[in-house]
């Protein structure tokens, strides 16, 4: 069964289609870097993907389920461009929150768990209002990985982050892979991307341009798909 | 062609409505009323059209939810605006009529206050769908409220009428009236004219607003290049 | 486009039989962190009281409280104080969600939409309920008004009447939250959605005040109650698509 499954998807901005007859399968364990430029349609596929938004036409399989089911939605875990955390609570109580909300057996000891994973331990009583950047960008990545998702979905995960928080996050990434998990990530930062990804997808204007593995030439020079596929 | 069949339609309007206002002009005072009675053949007609243009708009919205086709949003609000054309030409005609009768322009009477409320709830609706950038959101979310305010219509008139009640009974279906059955027939010709009206309105703005969602879409699309 | 997939490491890693937490469960999950949070800054909830008790003083020079006559007028000036101080707390109810993307977060979590609004429903409920529950005194003693006359009644009229502020006012606030103006589309579209449900409480009300019980006019209690009903059945369906679409 593939992780992922885009069967001809659309999706449209009025008339505008920001979508246009997406195909993607993605087999579990794969990591797949969905790169373009602003605008080509990378933040709508994956919040399409993500459940966030139906799409017009055609239809989004993870792990052989509409996004939309609460039973894949415990299998998603999705990291966008807020750190979607609440600023009054705390950050144990925020990771408690998302933790009991997943259906957790056990939401403080798995709060605690990922407060430790993240490096934030000591601060877990303390609100997220009086949180660094840093930090609140750790406790993010805790939130989205704390019900240890099947499929990661992330939208420009480095962008904006500081170096401990990255740091945190590529081992956190690294780890998932070990474990088999699927990845769907975009990005601009091409060479972060292309060193996790196995494969690498190329959106232009709402279309696929390229699908592919990414291989070692890519990784040596990430320009290599946009000069080939770019700007059919 | 299309546009043909609405100029026909727009022109065979006009046509009955000037043989109509010809025809009221022609009758006489009523008893009671004198002439401020013959207000009621074009205020009748207007709660019709008012009544038409809603009902399309509901159906419309719930099928845009349920289709998600941009054509059904179109006609949505297509709708909504000369229903609300219409709302007010009713209230304008009824006030016409009030001030001389009742010696008042206004009235907190069930009928007045209801299309008040209604009038004012598909402003409402109109000025969402201005405050909505997104097309596909502006057209979800506008249908969501055409269907909660259309909940809102027998309700409201209800609790309206329980609450206080001046104006006067309809004259047709109901005993307490006689309406002769000449008048009867100029106002079922005025009412087939006004519905002709909202009919052409409603094609016309619904072209406009298929034609502006289409520029739209061509604006993002020459900001993607 | 080439559509090349590599076979990989084995995926058979379905973890354990997850618990899954009933829907009502569910529900007190999000009214709690809602109260948390609001409680926390008693932002909206302070606001909301001080204009209550802002628009009650205001009033007073529009009527004179000590004229008989006043008390046909109070109960329904009283609710047009519940229904603007109420506008305060549910203003922010989805607007809380914005700062962080958080009502991303609630959406990619596994609760229906229904949840969802239940939830934030009842917890806006519990606070406007504490808004008007301190207000109500202040209106007794501003205006001479013996709302505890029939003390149970009042209470169910004003249970049945936030009620139907609180379910109209959290449907438009998800659906206003991301629009510009929200604090006047808010009001905008609620006001006149509310009018019978408004219309019912205030007559009930002033039946009360008057010391008659909720008996006298029973069709008014009818129609709120149908009211109610009516809206949240109408909420919990379209909630999903406001939502997600």
């Amino acid at each position: 069964m593939d992780a992922l499954a885009v069967e001809g998807v659309w999706r449209y901005y009025g008339d505008y289609p920001a979508l246009r007859d997406i195909h993607l399968t993605t087999e579990p364990g794969t990591c797949l870097a969905l790169i373009g430029r602003n605008g080509a349609g990378k933040t709508t596929l994956l919040r399409t993907i993500a459940g966030f938004a139906r799409p017009m036409k055609g239809k989004v399989l993870i792990l052989g389920r509409e996004p939309r089911d609460p039973e894949t939605r415990r299998d998603i875990g999705f990291l966008g461009h807020g750190i979607a955390l609440y600023e009054e609570l705390s950050a144990l109580e925020n990771l408690m929150l998302f933790a009991r909300l997943y259906g957790i057996a056990d939401p403080r000891g798995r709060a605690l768990e990922w407060l430790e994973k993240t490096g934030l331990e000591r601060v877990r009583d303390g609100l997220v209002r009086e949180f660094s950047r840093g930090m609140r960008q750790r406790l993010a990545v805790g939130r989205a990985f704390l019900h240890e998702p099947q499929v990661l979905l992330l939208d420009e995960p480095f962008t904006a982050l500081d170096d401990r928080a990255i740091a945190v996050l590529q081992r956190l990434l690294r780890e998932a892979r070990e474990r088999g998990r699927t990845m769907i990530l975009s990005t601009h930062q091409l060479r972060e991307a292309l060193e996790l990804a196995s494969h690498v997808a190329l959106l232009n204007r709402g279309r696929v341009a390229f699908h592919g593995a990414c291989t070692a030439e890519m990784v040596a020079d990430p320009g290599l798909v946009y000069a080939r596929y770019g700007e059919g | 062609m299309r546009e043909k069949i609405l100029y026909l339609l727009g022109l065979a309007a006009f046509v009955i409505l000037a043989r109509d206002i010809y025809l009221i002009a022609r009758l006489p005072p009523e008893a009671a009323q004198g002439y401020a009675f013959k207000i009621i053949f074009f205020h009748v007609p207007s709660w019709v059209g008012a009544g038409a243009s809603v009902a399309t708009a509901l159906v419309a919205s719930v099928l845009f939810l349920i289709t998600k086709n941009f054509i059904f949003d179109a006609a949505a609000v297509a709708s909504t605006e000369v229903g609300v054309a219409f709302l007010s030409a009713g209230m304008v005609t009824g006030s016409l009529w009030a001030r001389p009768i009742w010696g008042i322009w206004w009235t907190w009477d069930e009928r007045l206050t209801t299309t008040l409320v209604l009038w004012l709830l598909y402003v409402g609706y109109l000025m969402l769908r201005h405050a909505i950038e997104e097309p596909t959101q502006r057209a979800t979310f506008a249908a969501v409220v055409s269907i909660f305010a259309f909940i809102g219509v027998p309700i409201d008139y209800f609790s309206i009428r329980w609450w206080r009640t001046q104006h006067p009974s309809p004259v047709f279906f109901s005993s307490t009236g006689s309406f002769p059955s000449d008048w009867g027939a100029i106002m079922g010709w005025n009412i087939l004219a006004y519905l002709l009206l909202a009919a052409v309105f409603v094609a016309v703005r619904l072209e406009q607003e298929q034609a502006q969602r289409e520029l739209d879409s061509l604006r993002r699309l020459a900001h993607s290049f | 486009m080439g559509q090349t997939t590599i076979a990989e490491a084995p995926s058979s890693v379905q973890p354990a039989t997850r618990a899954r937490p009933s829907l009502w469960h569910q529900v007190f999950i999000i009214i709690a962190k809602d109260l948390r949070a609001e409680l926390r800054t008693k932002e909206a909830v302070n606001a909301a009281l001080a204009f209550a008790i802002m628009i009650l003083t205001l009033f007073s020079f529009a009527f004179d409280p000590a004229e008989d006559e006043t008390k046909m007028y109070a109960g329904g000036l009283l609710w047009i104080v519940f229904a603007f101080a109420g506008t305060l707390v549910l203003n922010r109810s989805f607007a809380r969600e914005l700062p962080n993307d958080c009502l991303d977060a609630l959406i990619a979590a596994p609760i229906s939409g229904a949840v969802l609004f239940l939830g934030k429903a009842l917890a806006n409920y519990l606070l406007v309920m504490a808004v008007e529950l301190v207000a109500l005194p202040v209106f007794g003693i501003f205006y001479y008004a013996k709302w505890y006359s029939h003390f149970w009644d009042m209470m169910l009229v004003l249970a049945l009447g936030t009620w139907a502020i609180t379910v109209i006012g959290t449907i438009f606030s998800a659906l206003t939250v991301n629009i510009r103006l929200r604090e006047v589309m808010l009001p905008l579209l609620t006001y006149p959605m509310l009018v019978p449900a408004l219309m019912a409480s205030m007559q009930l009300t002033v039946d009360l005040v008057n010391g008659k019980s909720v008996g006298t006019d029973a069709i008014w209690l009818k129609v709120l109650a149908s009211f109610d009903i009516l809206y949240t059945a109408a909420s919990l369906a379209l909630v999903e698509i406001v939502l997600v679409g």
